[in-house]
């Protein structure tokens, strides 16, 4: 692997003091016929190495774009980043050349997909998947890099790897597919996964099995993990701080303690009353009215005000609430936050 | 008010088998999917009866069954008495006014090119004898309403109305029959979080106000519990646990019940830890080819060798006071466990 | 059981959502045509297309506005002459105005390529919808038939049929052209009908109606057709170029339109054997030819791209 070690040193900008990743006001357009989309519009993160960090939101709040930002796979045209910086530890990632990047994208930061059965090419078997990373990235042999490819479907915990290795994509059930494709993704062994919603296909018994698998790896390989999700069950179980975003801004950012007992952004808080709970019998469930905005047509201000019950003047114009400092660690994007921690 | 122990619909034995064949010219029948083995449910006035299971247990299927979009192999399906596997032609459709579908995905499940007005009256064309011509655009707007959308939207098509809106529209076309019995086949799966609780809330509201009995089918077991009076577990094809809300939840005793409740995060993260946590070892069987005796034995940590010979009956037993189908079947509450 | 009337006047609408924001500032409800017709207009490859269409068809219909003269007005003494007044092409090796020829061609191709085009259309759809709805032994019957049809040599079967059609010598032949055409071209289409009710057929608004008690008719016309007759449609207008083309192929080799009737395809033939002492005779018409070809086919794909629901 010295040759890895010789590649990342040589990158432009390397600080071993910088954080392992860091994403800094980012903002993405998609330039579509019917307007501009604005899907992320100014988010921060930071991740530390075996650190998980959990992007959590709904459809459209653009979590899956940031995703694919960092990754830098966004479909370009009609997507632009059109501000910010992604910087892996300190190296500027927008401002490498497209092979140097994409050395980065499966070396250091790798990414793993909602549904597994499109994400693997379905005509080639998963040796041969897996070992082309071997062998086009480590430059193995043959036979090494199939030996390689058993190890790692052993560590993901595929039964019989030796004999699976010859197997297609659709002679796995959903969650070894899901298996395989987070062997894929750990191959080359990458200091930061980001994980696009990697379960909300899967029934929930296999669900556990995988978020099993991935907090015992990360833990193995001290790897930084970005969760991405809408399920605010499976964020509780595995991360160690959330950001919550709505309409491709981070709104709320916290421990994941302090976020679930007490929240201090109003959509965090409706979000978590909405939600209907294993181990309570709950009347009416609290409903968020309205829908989130068309992401052509962000509502001035705070882009949750035409929904939120905390909702006042201030809120309805611009400037957008900026992240107030809630606690050391721990912001909130809303005027009013000391109202909704109070209750 | 009627009767509240009525029942209003009742199967016996349903049983569905897809045929597995080979061969070009001449098919064969090489083997069979059996997706539902034997299904007994009772469904009461004003309940909600909810059905659990992962993929492949055989819900589908079921709820598919119980509107006649398939018909089963043996079995039967009684509505207000009478078997509707029996009838045909002009009955069957009479009959199928009683017991109405919600499908689980709003973007495909109404017709693009049709307007929501149409769509929701159609029931009415189809079935002029509930109201006359006349009534019916009244008719439609009010069914809008009752949903809580816009009767003015009534020439609007699907793709200008968003997820929640969509199922809503589908909620009003199952309603338009006044139908006593709704099957509900993951109505919520497919929408966003803070969407679901919408209509959530409505469908509750819809029951209260309309006395309507819902066969609710999810993978949620959150939404299952929070809307079902009782609930129903499913396994390749059997039910496997079947009892009220307290029952499956806080006193699960089968060892699939209790491994899926545990399994379900709950969105409280004091709980990381703590929880009594049984991870299923290995994959679910095919439903081609199930294991003798009872169907969960090869995933089950209780199995014993008589599970392998004897098949359980979904019973009362010594250990279990509502209906279960394990040899051992004991209770523990794997959700409050800390 | 409580009245659904009563209900409405009680109960306010449950967390009723506000106007959707994913409307166009019309507010007008929009169906997949008027999407579609918003993609189109906006589309140079269909104007050009329409634009060429419209004015071949008024060429068809309306050869006088072009200031042509009489095709048939032939005389040997102005044989391979030169262009004068209306002739702006010249003379044939008839002595015909070449110009005149070609437009009034039009009016054949058109009639052909349109006729031909609708019988292959109800035959296609006849045997899409009903392979693709039922299914089974039907299919596989009706399947194989299509494939017998695509079998059959199509210049073989076109002599035949011509011939046989065609027997009184008097009349130019337009109906036994227009049958073999029809006859022999239905099957691509069949076939595209058939694997987009296929598709259709499954979807989850045709199982709902089938759950309400919709019978086959009901679920036929209303359901599955339109929404899988856009492919058809599209299929059937480049099939109207294709017509064109092969009524001159067959015309130019003697099996298509005769007597006096005027065609591409004849003008064609006939300028074939003199093309090196006067070109413009053969040129002309096939130019027409090829740019009426083009634009029905261009018309098909762009028509084709706009409805597509996929390319949203």
């Amino acid at each position: 692997m010295t040759n890895i070690t010789a590649q990342i040193d040589a990158l432009p900008g390397l600080d071993p003091h910088a954080p392992l990743l860091e994403v800094t006001n980012l903002h993405v357009e998609f330039r579509t016929q019917y307007g501009i989309s604005r899907a992320v519009n100014g988010a921060n993160f930071k991740l530390a190495p075996g650190e998980t960090l959990a992007i959590l939101g709904e459809s459209g709040c653009g979590k899956s774009v940031t995703a694919q930002a960092i990754m830098g796979i966004l479909d370009s045209p009609p997507g632009f980043v059109t501000q910010g910086e992604v910087k892996y530890r300190g190296v500027d990632l927008q401002k490498l050349p497209e092979n140097e990047r994409r050395k980065v994208r499966a070396n250091q930061i790798a990414m793993i997909f909602q549904d597994a059965l499109s994400a693997l090419n379905p005509v080639f078997t998963v040796g041969y998947q897996l070992g082309e990373l071997f062998r086009v990235h480590r430059g193995m042999s043959r036979g090494d890099a199939k030996r390689r490819s058993v190890e790692l479907l052993d560590q993901v915990k595929i039964p019989a790897a030796r004999a699976r290795i010859g197997d297609f994509p659709h002679q796995f059930s959903g969650g070894m597919r899901q298996r395989v494709m987070i062997a894929m993704a750990l191959a080359l062994d990458p200091e930061v996964l980001i994980a696009d919603e990697p379960t909300t296909a899967l029934d929930v018994t296999v669900q556990a099995q995988i978020m099993g698998l991935l907090a015992e790896l990360q833990q193995q390989r001290n790897m930084g993990l970005i969760l991405i999700t809408h399920d605010m069950g499976v964020v509780a179980d595995v991360a160690d701080r959330i950001s919550v975003m709505y309409a491709g801004k981070v709104v709320e950012e916290a421990p994941v303690y302090d976020i679930y007992a007490r929240p201090a952004h109003p959509y965090t808080k409706a979000l978590l009353e909405s939600i209907p709970r294993l181990d309570k019998k709950g009347q009416e469930l609290n409903v968020i009215r309205g829908l989130p905005p068309a992401l052509t047509a962000i509502p001035k201000g705070c882009a949750f005000n035409p929904r939120c019950a905390y909702a006042q003047d201030a809120c309805r114009q611009d400037p957008a609430p900026p992240p107030h400092i809630v606690a050391p660690g721990r912001t909130a994007r809303c005027h009013f936050w000391t109202e909704v921690i109070g209750e | 008010m009627s009767d509240r122990n009525d029942i209003v619909l009742e199967t016996k034995g349903l049983v569905k088998h897809f045929p597995i064949t080979q061969g070009i010219l001449f098919q064969s029948k090489v083997g069979a999917v059996r997706a539902v083995d034997g299904v007994d449910i009772q469904l009461r006035r004003g309940e909600t009866l909810g059905i659990v299971g992962e993929s492949g247990c055989g819900k589908s299927t079921l709820a598919k069954l119980l509107v006649a979009l398939e018909k089963p192999t043996s079995g039967a399906i009684n509505v207000r008495g009478e078997n509707m596997v029996t009838l045909k032609g002009g009955a069957l459709r009479r009959a199928r006014r009683n017991i109405q579908m919600v499908l689980q995905d709003p973007y495909t499940s109404l017709n693009p090119r049709m307007t929501v007005g149409d769509i929701i009256g159609e029931p009415f064309q189809i079935h002029p004898e509930v109201t006359p011509r006349k009534g019916r655009a009244r008719a439609v707007q009010d069914l809008l309403d009752t949903v809580g959308l816009n009767p003015d939207h009534i020439n609007r098509y699907p793709h200008q109305f968003s997820g929640g809106q969509r199922q809503r529209i589908g909620i009003a076309r199952a309603l338009a029959l006044k139908p006593e019995i709704i099957v509900c086949d993951e109505p919520v799966s497919a929408l966003d979080v803070s969407i679901q609780a919408q209509v959530i809330n409505l469908l509750e509201g819809l029951q209260n106000d309309l006395g309507l009995s819902y066969i609710f089918i999810a993978h949620d077991l959150s939404v299952v519990r929070h809307i079902s009076d009782r609930v129903a577990v499913m396994y390749l094809g059997k039910i496997v646990e079947i009892g009220n809300d307290e029952q499956i939840y806080e006193n699960p005793t089968h060892p699939y019940t209790q491994a899926l409740l545990s399994a379900v995060p709950v969105p409280d993260p004091r709980l990381r830890g703590h929880r009594d946590q049984i991870v299923l070892e290995g994959d679910v069987p095919s439903p081609a080819n199930p294991p003798s005796g009872c169907r969960f034995r090869t995933r089950c940590w209780k199995a014993q060798s008589i599970c392998a010979e004897q098949e359980p009956l979904l019973q009362i037993r010594e250990r279990s006071p509502h209906p279960s189908a394990c040899h051992f079947a004991e209770p523990r509450d794997v959700v409050h466990a800390i | 059981m409580s009245d659904l009337e009563a209900v409405a006047a009680t109960q306010g609408p449950t967390g009723q959502p506000p106007e959707p924001r994913h409307v166009d500032k019309r507010d007008k409800p929009r169906s997949l045509a008027g999407d579609a017709w918003n993609d189109l207009r906006r589309s140079k490859v269909f104007w050009f297309a329409a634009i060429l269409v419209v004015v071949i068809v008024a060429m068809a219909a309306f050869p006088a506005l072009f200031g042509a003269g009489d095709p048939r007005d032939c005389a040997l003494s102005r044989q391979h002459g030169s262009p004068s007044g209306t002739a702006f092409f010249g003379y044939d090796f008839q002595g015909c105005d070449v110009y005149a020829k070609t437009i009034y061609g039009a009016r054949a191709s058109i009639e052909v390529g349109v006729l031909a085009t609708l019988l292959s259309g109800v035959i296609g759809l006849a045997f899409g919808l009903g392979a693709g709805y039922f299914g089974g032994w039907v299919d596989a019957f009706l399947s194989r038939f299509v494939d017998i049809v695509l079998g059959i040599p199509f210049l073989l079967a076109a002599i035949v049929l011509a011939k046989r059609l065609s027997s009184d010598p008097t009349n130019n032949g337009i109906t036994a052209v227009t049958v073999t055409l029809g006859v022999l071209g239905w099957t691509t289409a069949a076939r595209i009908m058939r694997s987009s009710v296929i598709a259709s057929k499954n979807q989850d608004y045709v199982a709902a109606a089938r759950m309400l008690g919709a019978g086959p008719a009901r679920l036929m016309m209303r359901h599955i057709l339109p929404n899988s007759i856009a492919a058809f449609i599209v299929v059937l207008t480049i099939l109207l170029g294709t017509n064109i083309a092969t009524e001159a192929t067959l015309s130019f080799l003697g099996i298509g339109l005769k007597g006096d009737a005027v065609s591409w395809g004849i003008a064609i033939s006939e300028a074939g054997p003199y093309v090196r002492v006067a070109p413009a005779p053969l040129i002309w018409p096939s130019v027409f030819l090829a740019a009426t070809v083009l634009a029905f086919i261009m018309l098909g794909d762009a028509i084709r791209d706009a409805f597509d629901p996929k390319l949203r």
